[in-house]
């Protein structure tokens, strides 16, 4: 089965472009499985149901989304083996900034939109840094100086990926997207797999359920602001 | 300059010379958030003074900080030379909506323009699409298209980064925040254009001629007219944007002179392809690609007739110009309005 990860902000997409990319891949889609993580609710489960898609959710709630994703990874390979798919898709929303879990060897993609500001690609860290392959949608709603400014932006955080310009409406450019990612690996098993840079650290006392306010509450591992 | 001259390079020279020799990697630093070290050092040397949580929010460590910046002065270090050239596209022919076949085989090189033509739902989008993936027999239409007569492979395809075709689409709007100036600024500064306040001029004042209500440097891009918007979208796609093919899939037109317009871009050494309705767009052209149920079904050289028809298809059109103009304004229409003033 091969096994790709997409990533990207909320609203940047991502829901739209695998559709089109699935849409594009010229395979059956009852084998192709997709795992959504989300955090409180979401609806795109009912997006890929539509285009007969067999889709698990996951929402992490009151964990760490990125922890959420790691812990439960490895036995969405395993469904996803057991189910009989050619391809298994996970689609997580980037919800700090920081990261969203890239697994070494594996391929990812990050979806970001042209909508979301020009500097953003240079904010958005390691989701960005890291990935293989960047998605930039929406760009038929800006003007072709603008898409090639966020290009330029993202070739900064990210040297090395192969950029792809996608429509999630018509589905332009995801038919290049597709080529480009028959030729991921296939995997049997996850087990002992790294992550391609740390989640976030984590466990303190408002990990843990403190809700009060002020220094005396505090444990664990925390970061200080300095005020000038 | 080689990868290995380049780490050399990096692990000898002082932050401060190479940001002096390369101005463009300061944006490496400003990114990853890196501006209070010792600029005297060299890289690794200024990083061990550094604070190590700034770098490993980003998922870093010094080692690939070290490797990140190479790739980076790598990659936009020869960037005027990863420009995409090209002579011509040729279009090898597949089938219509019917399965019949389209014309064989046909060619459009650098500094022509072709206008595009057909009914609703004919397949003029479809061409330019194809044009747009350089379709290899894999798109509904069964076309080929061929750079430089030769098939691209599908790495070479990808390597492209988008960076073979500039589209105007429909929507012409900017959405950025930000003035004429700074955004003029920054897209010539991410074309490492050699001549940025030059370029800038050009382009400034090329699309303050086509648009004819003219705007400051100062005014911000969202508060430009429709007109100007396009305008500025034409210039900046001549003058800055590297790409050597142009598609214009049914420009809104109002408010900029077309004709201008399309002998300015065609100027630039480009191949620009245009859907249009628009007998002005559609004439300027050097020749015509008729569409008919999906396939092409003609190719017409605009002929000298043709061409000397421009002036006075440019005279009805500013009648039709000035009679919404009247309508608009509540006018009542008067005889004079339609006919044609001479003068
Ligand atoms: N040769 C063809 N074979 C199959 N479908 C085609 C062909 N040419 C166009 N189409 C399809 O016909 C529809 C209308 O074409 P489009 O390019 O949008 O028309 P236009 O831009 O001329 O209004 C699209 O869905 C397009 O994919
Ligand atoms: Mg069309």
């Amino acid at each position: 089965m091969k096994l790709i990860t997409v990533a990207g902000p909320p609203s940047s997409g991502k829901t739209s472009v695998i559709l089109k990319l699935v849409e594009s891949m010229q395979v059956n889609v009852k084998e192709i499985g997709v795992v959504k993580f989300d955090c409180l609710t979401s609806f795109d489960n009912l997006r890929y149901e539509e285009a007969g898609i067999r889709v698990e959710t996951g929402f992490s709630g009151k964990l760490c989304p990125d922890h959420f994703f790691v812990s439960n990874i490895e036995s969405a390979v395993e469904w996803g083996i057991k189910s009989g798919f050619k391809i298994l898709i996970t689609e997580s929303a980037g919800l700090c900034n920081r990261c969203s879990p890239y697994i070494q060897g594996i391929l990812s993609v990050c979806v970001i939109d042209n909508l979301s500001g020009v500097n953003t690609p240079r904010k958005i860290g390691p989701m960005l840094k890291m990935a293989d392959v960047v998605v930039v949608t929406k760009g038929d709603i800006v003007s072709q100086a603008e898409r090639e400014v966020f290009a330029f932006n993202i070739r900064q955080v990210n040297t090395s990926a192969r950029i792809f310009f996608v429509n999630g409406i018509n589905g332009q450019g995801a038919f290049l997207l597709a080529k480009h990612l028959q030729d991921t690996r296939e995997v049997t098993s996850l087990r002992d797999m790294k992550l391609r840079f740390t989640t976030p650290a984590a466990v303190c006392s408002y990990c843990t359920g403190e809700i009060r306010i002020g220094e005396e509450y505090q444990m664990g591992t925390m970061k200080k602001m300095e005020f000038k | 300059m080689s990868a290995d001259n380049l780490l050399e390079m990096v692990l000898t020279v002082p932050l401060s010379k190479i940001t002096q020799d390369y101005p463009f990697c300061k944006d490496f630093f400003l990114n990853l958030r890196i501006l209070d070290v010792d600029w005297e050092l060299p890289l690794e040397q200024a990083l061990g003074k550094t604070n190590e949580e700034a770098i490993t929010d980003f998922g870093l460590d010094k080692g690939m900080i070290l490797r990140d910046f190479c790739q980076f002065l790598e990659t936009f270090g020869n960037n005027s030379g990863k420009n995409v050239d090209i002579k011509s596209l040729t279009i090898t022919g597949g089938h219509d909506k019917s399965g019949s076949g389209e014309i064989a085989q046909w060619t459009a090189s650098v500094g022509e323009i072709i206008s595009i033509v057909g009914p609703t739902g004919s397949g003029k989008s479809r061409l330019l699409a194809d044009i747009e993936c350089l379709a290899d027999g894999d798109t509904p239409t069964g076309r080929k298209i061929l750079v430089d007569g030769r098939r691209l492979t599908d790495n070479e395809r990808f390597e492209m980064d988008g960076r073979l075709v500039a589209q105007l689409s429909q929507n012409m709007n900017f959405v950025m925040d930000l003035t004429v100036k700074d955004f003029l600024e920054m897209h010539a500064g991410s074309r490492f254009s050699k001549d940025v306040s030059g370029t800038i001029d050009r382009c400034f004042d090329c699309a303050n001629e086509l648009a004819g209500e003219r705007f400051s440097r100062d005014t911000k891009l969202t508060q430009l007219s429709g007109g100007q918007s396009r305008a500025l979208m034409i210039a900046d796609t001549a003058y800055m944007s590297s790409s050597p093919i142009v598609l214009i899939d049914e420009i809104e037109n109002a408010g900029i002179d077309r004709r201008r317009a399309i002998s300015i871009l065609a100027r630039k050494e480009k191949i620009v392809f245009i859907s249009t309705h628009d007998p002005l767009l559609a004439l300027s052209a050097d020749k015509r690609i008729v569409i008919k149920n999906g396939g092409v079904s003609k190719i017409i050289e605009t002929s000298t007739e043709e061409k000397g028809c421009l002036d006075s298809i440019e005279k009805l059109d500013a009648t039709l110009f000035r009679l919404r103009n009247s309508l608009r304004q509540g006018q009542e229409i008067k005889m004079e309005t339609v006919k044609d003033q001479e003068n």
